[in-house]
């Protein structure tokens, strides 16, 4: 089943165009994986998805479960299941960690017409999900991303992912920045969630992460879409060549669009 | 043979006239205008003894002789001190508004916002109140059970009147009469305020705050509290009102005396939350330039303010502790926000003096609009105070990119065992926050509400309990639309 | 060794920067025939720079509470070669099931030299064999991220040092096994200056953990001024521990200059027991996106020992860490100094930064300055800082003597109790061990505490 179809997105922040026709698929029970160069629009996909409003969509269309995400709120979208692992979490000063997330699933338990769960049951259920992320339960408590280390941050960010249970998980570049043990656990949460009723979307800067979670496609951005597409072995040909070939293929389509003049 | 009260009063009066001051005993607001004559005519008005009236006067003259404070971080027009009325007695039922339908709807509805009762509503808008209102006789009773346990809870006008003895040991034992500009100012010309005394070993049996709540009206721009905590005694007090409260009066400046000795404990809480100015354009709003000081007099004392500061234009206060006695403590929890156009300069002071004393200091400063928040504490450690300890953390949250957030700690330190930590922070909240929140499913109102409460709890835990849900909701209506 | 009380307003004693020009004289052979152009060219300007600063002064604010008249007026010559020391002397240094590299007075001693499964591609050598196997690294690294235009001692170290280490990591490689680098100090008839280069260079998404411990074998005085530039390349994790375990006859002045590319994660633990004068310049700029600097310290002297913690963390990009800490321990009429400015530029937004210095007086006469500085451009961060000096807790004392312990071993207790949270924070047992170890030793009634934690 498709889970998401986005078709010739165009969106960009304050007039400048940064995604410029972007295509792609993703059905339930598929990895896929997202790698280009710095600025190719990779984070931008990603925002969009959760319904930034800074980014402005000026053509194309997103489609999730048959509906049209780009209609929805991003609460709405987050309750309707679509979880996104930020590049850069957020730091929600004097919340505590389990306060927030409890006020999160509790809405979005509301919205699927299921009853709040109760404070005894949400701590059994968090603690199951802390082991698999390896949280020390000190994080728990702390107000949300405050004072996190990046490593515990990219962390968090997966446990969130883990409690909340979505059915599309973008993870932006959740394997910057970690060490090899970090990058293990994110690498384990991911692949314990992999499952036919899910799908996931993982941009990341590093082939590395890919030497840990296989994905199902591998997708080149530059300059804002999706130049190319393959299985796994298209991450390592990356690995070994570089972006210049797609970069320069890329710059020759966007001359080659642009209206001829002076 | 000494004079009686009233052919005190009858001579000053006399004088008055005498000073060329022309107006009728029975006039009921002076002109605008400050000179000896008014301080005269409104200790006369309350009854007064000479020595108050004495008392009064030395502050108005060293009052003449200071200039008004110009340090703080805050911008106001200057104050025409002459321009101001300093005595309108209460308006007599009939003057004011008839029904709730007279109020602007747009306070009604900020008061449905804080859930207040409809007959606190009333009494808040300043309608006339039946005669047989519920509270009266509630307040009676209240009355009843603190005469009981011995402890005297009154306008500080009858405290100068029946305790003489207490009110000349105490009043401006703390902060004396000539100890800053709106200090002297509040000597001279303070309409009333609130007496509190304990005796030794008694736990005031309620928190004062219920009882103030239904009485304390119009306690006009220059209130005056005292406060005297024998040994062993605690009490729990709380000023203000969550409710934002009309007064036509620009000027606020108050003084709030505290006196603990031996093993006492004063609690003083306050909710402010006076008119704010028009939130567009700034215009109008309350000047509270408030002096608060208590003295931690006796060992193993201890002194609390905390404050939620949500209203006035301009707001200027530096709730202090001086901690004199052994092994005694003071504390200062805040909150306090700008929006609209509010400025704020507030903090605290705490000086040691005595061995191992303790202090805490916990400030959460929130601007949003194009408010400014400025901490300014200072944390004074004497060469005597040998294992003083002190702790500090400010914190401000900035909503929005038009306002601004200060910090100015001053931390004095004359003795080497001593224990100081400092800690500030400030973060923002703005679009990335709620984006956060509500890739998490969380909606806008729901993420403030949480970022701003989780922000400030630990000031509110110092709340007596049903003002810590109150001051909640003051800040959700407070700081509802500063963002998204 | 003739140490004379320091005047209190100490200016540079004239005396001995000619002992350090001379020693460039002297070494100018052996230092031309290695390195390349620029490195002579820059030898050449340090040498001169230096003669222009001369010693720091407690005039200068960075030095204000650190005086080094007593190591200018001691007068050192710079070392020209190496004693040898045995496996025997350095044993206690040796861990196990490490790669292992020993410097004494500044140069390899290759005969302590144990590589331990290094994976391929990783370069663990000295600095002058580097210049012969990878000159281009070096040359494109070397001397470019610590400046001595205002730093007298590392314009020394800059246009003095006779050899060092060089690391290199390729990229994604894990190095597991810890690199243990010994720098010994071994004094001589005549007090001896000399001057180790570290350069480690880390590639993207590469780890690697490295010790570097600097002891003294034998006694007498010497000074030894050590640089270390890192530079941590984009997704790197880099741990680095630094025990400086010297005798009380050492003088010791050192600079850690660290780069750090987008997404590195660096950690500095820097342990301080030993030497007479020490001052640590901790430097880390975080020159790209989500760069995680932790920076802990723990500092323990006694008697006239003077140690000073100078750090600087830059936070050039947004959405960086930054974490320090540091505790001291100081008895005797020991003098702890703790300078750390965390620097936040304009564009550094999302910045996250914490600086913590804590100091327990044991007694007296002992002397703390203490100085966290914030210097903030950017509007949206969170900066914390925080700073306490004081002494054991009486009522803590007394709780543990009503149940028995003496009183002795109660303020030992509590003395470790306080060292504990950097003591957990070193991850390597190794590294641990010998902490806890010292502590231990160090503390009276010390065996009490070790039955106790």
């Amino acid at each position: 089943m498709c889970l998401l179809k986005i078709e010739n997105l165009h969106a960009g922040v304050e007039g400048t165009e940064i995604l410029t026709g972007l295509d792609l698929t993703v059905k339930v029970g598929e990895v896929h994986a997202i790698m280009g160069p710095n600025g190719s629009g990779k984070s931008t996909l990603a925002q969009v998805l959760a319904g930034r409003a800074d980014y402005e969509v000026t053509a194309g269309s997103i489609t999730y479960r048959g509906e049209d995400l780009l209609e929805l709120a991003p609460e709405i979208r987050a309750r309707e299941g679509i979880f996104l692992a930020f590049q850069y979490p957020v730091e929600i000063p004097g919340v505590s960690n389990v306060y927030f997330l409890k006020a999160a699933l509790n809405a979005i338990r509301k919205h699927r017409g299921q009853e709040e769960i109760d404070a005894m049951d949400f701590l059994a259920y968090v603690k199951s999900k802390m082991e698999i992320v390896k949280m020390e339960e000190e994080l728990l408590h702390r107000p949300v991303n405050e004072g996190f280390s990046g490593g515990e941050k990219k962390r968090n960010e997966i446990f969130h992912m883990e409690v909340l249970d979505p059915t599309l998980a973008v993870l932006d570049e959740t394997d910057s920045g970690l060490d090899i043990d970090a990058l293990k656990i994110v690498a384990e949460g991911v692949n314990s969630m992999r499952s036919p009723e899910r799908g996931f979307i993982i941009i990341t800067h590093y082939q590395r992460l890919l030497n840990f979670i296989v994905p199902d496609v591998v997708h080149v951005m530059v300059g804002g879409r999706i130049v190319e597409t393959g299985g796994k072995e298209l991450a390592l040909e990356l690995e070994a060549k570089g972006y210049g070939g797609h970069t320069r293929a890329a710059e020759a389509a966007a001359e080659a669009a642009m209206p001829a003049s002076g | 043979m000494p004079l009686s009260g009233t052919e005190i009063i009858d001579q000053e009066v006399a004088q008055e006239y005498k000073w060329g001051f022309v107006t009728d005993i029975e006039q009921e607001t002076l002109p605008p205008g400050l000179d000896e004559g008014v301080v005269r005519f409104i200790s006369a008005k309350k009854d007064e003894p000479e020595w108050m009236l004495e008392w009064r006067l030395k502050a108005y003259r060293h009052w003449l002789t200071l200039e008004e404070p110009h340090w703080p971080n805050v911008t106001y027009p200057e104050i025409d001190y002459q321009a101001m009325i300093y005595w309108a007695a209460p308006k007599k039922a009939g003057d004011g508004p008839q029904s709730l339908d007279d109020i602007d709807p747009e306070i009604l509805a900020t008061y449905n916002k804080l859930g207040i009762p409809l007959e606190e509503q009333k009494m808040l808008a300043g309608v006339a109140v039946d005669a047989v209102f519920d509270s009266v006789s509630v307040a009676t009773t209240f009355k009843d059970r603190l005469a009981e346990a011995g402890v005297i809870f009154c306008p500080i006008s009858e405290a100068i009147r029946e305790h003489p003895e207490l009110v000349k040991k105490y009043l401006g034992s703390v902060v004396p009469s000539g100890d800053n500009f709106f200090a002297a100012l509040n000597a001279a010309v303070f309409s009333d305020g609130s007496f509190v005394y304990i005796p030794a070993g008694v736990r005031c049996p309620m928190e004062l705050s219920t009882y103030f709540r239904i009485n304390a009206q119009n306690t006009g721009q220059f209130e005056r509290t005292l406060i005297i905590a024998e040994k062993g005694s605690h009490v729990s007090y709380l000023e203000g009102c969550t409710a934002p409260k009309r007064d036509e009066n620009q000027l606020h400046a108050a003084v709030v005396e505290i006196y603990a000795h031996e093993d006492a404990e004063v609690k003083y809480s306050t909710v402010q939350n006076w008119y704010p100015g028009d939130p567009k354009t700034g215009k109008g709003g309350i000047y509270n330039f408030v002096t608060k000081r208590g003295i931690c007099a006796g060992a193993r004392s201890k002194i609390s303010w905390t404050q939620v500061e949500t209203g006035s234009a301009i707001t200027w206060k530096y709730p202090s502790v001086i901690l004199k006695g052994d092994d005694s403590t003071g504390e200062f929890y805040s909150v306090a926000v700008t929006k609209g156009f509010q400025q704020a300069d507030t903090g605290t002071k705490m000086i040691h003096v005595g061995k191992n004393t303790r202090s805490t200091i916990i400030s959460k400063g929130i601007s949003a609009g194009r408010g400014q928040n400025t901490y300014r504490g200072q944390v004074k450690i004497l060469k005597n105070a040998d294992g003083a300890r002190n702790f500090s953390q400010c914190d401000s949250m900035l909503i929005g990119d038009r306002c601004g957030a200060h910090t100015f700690p001053y931390i004095d330190v004359q003795n080497t065992t001593a224990q100081m930590e400092h800690e500030a922070s400030t973060s923002k909240i703005g679009e990335d926050q709620l984006f956060y929140c509500a890739s998490r499913g969380l909606d806008a109102e729901d993420a403030l509400s949480l970022i701003v409460n989780g922000f400030c709890k630990e000031v509110f835990k110092e709340l007596p309990m049903e003002f810590a849900v109150e001051a909640r909701r003051l800040l959700e209506v407070s700081l509802e639309g500063s963002v998204g | 060794m003739a140490l004379a009380t320091p005047k209190k307003a100490a200016t540079t004693p004239a005396a001995n920067t000619d002992a350090y020009t001379r020693g460039f004289a002297r070494l100018a052979g052996e230092l031309a025939s290695g390195g390349s152009p620029r490195l002579q060219a820059l030898r050449q300007a340090a040498i001169e720079r230096f003669a222009e600063l001369g010693f720091p002064t407690t005039r200068q604010e960075a030095w204000r509470f650190t005086n080094v008249a007593p190591i200018a007026r001691t007068p050192l010559t710079v070392a020209t070669d190496a004693p040898s020391v045995t496996a025997a002397d350095i044993e206690r240094y040796h861990y196990a099931d490490c790669t292992q590299m020993v410097l004494v007075n500044g140069r390899l001693a290759p005969e302590h030299t144990r590589l331990l499964g290094l994976p391929e591609g990783v370069v663990v050598s000295s600095l002058a064999e580097a210049w012969q196997s990878h000159p281009q690294l070096v040359e494109e690294h070397l001397c470019r991220y610590a400046k001595f235009d205002d730093h007298a001692f590392v314009a020394l170290n800059t246009a003095l040092h006779a050899d060092g280490v060089f690391i290199y990591v390729p990229k994604g490689v894990v190095v597991e096994t810890p690199i243990n680098l010994i720098l010994v100090g071994a004094p001589q008839d005549e007090p001896l200056a000399f001057f180790p280069r570290l350069l480690f260079v880390t590639e993207e998404s590469s780890q690697v953990t490295i010790f570097e411990q600097h002891v003294t074998v034998g006694e007498g005085t010497y000074f030894t001024c050590p640089v270390l530039e890192i530079v941590a390349g984009a997704n790197t994790t880099i741990d680095h521990y630094k025990l400086q375990r010297e005798t009380l006859a050492a003088f010791h002045m050192s600079t850690l200059q660290v780069k750090q590319h987008r997404d590195s994660n660096f950690s500095s633990h820097c342990l301080s027991w030993g030497g007479l004068i020490v001052r640590n310049d901790v430097n880390t700029t975080l020159d790209g996106e989500n760069c995680t600097a932790i920076l802990n310290g723990l500092y323990m002297v006694e008697g006239k020992q003077l140690v000073d913690n100078h750090m600087r963390v830059e936070h050039n990009m947004p959405n960086c860490y930054s974490h320090e800490l540091y505790k001291g321990i100081l008895e005797g009429k020991s003098r702890g100094v703790f300078t750390g400015l965390i620097y936040v530029k304009k564009d550094a937004q999302k910045t996250d930064a914490v600086q913590a210095n804590r100091n327990l007086l044991l007694s007296n006469e002992a002397l703390c300055n203490s100085q966290p500085q914030l210097e903030i451009l950017a509007d949206d961060v969170r900066c914390t800082h925080g700073s306490t000096v004081g002494q054991l807790d009486k009522l803590a004392i007394f709780y543990l003597r009503s149940r028995g312990i003496g009183e002795e071993a109660a303020r030992s207790l509590l003395t470790y109790a306080f060292a504990a949270d950097i003591v957990t924070r070193v991850k390597l047992p190794q590294v641990r061990r010998d902490l806890e170890e010292f502590l231990f030793r160090r503390l009276p009634k010390g065996e009490i505490v070790r039955q106790a934690v």
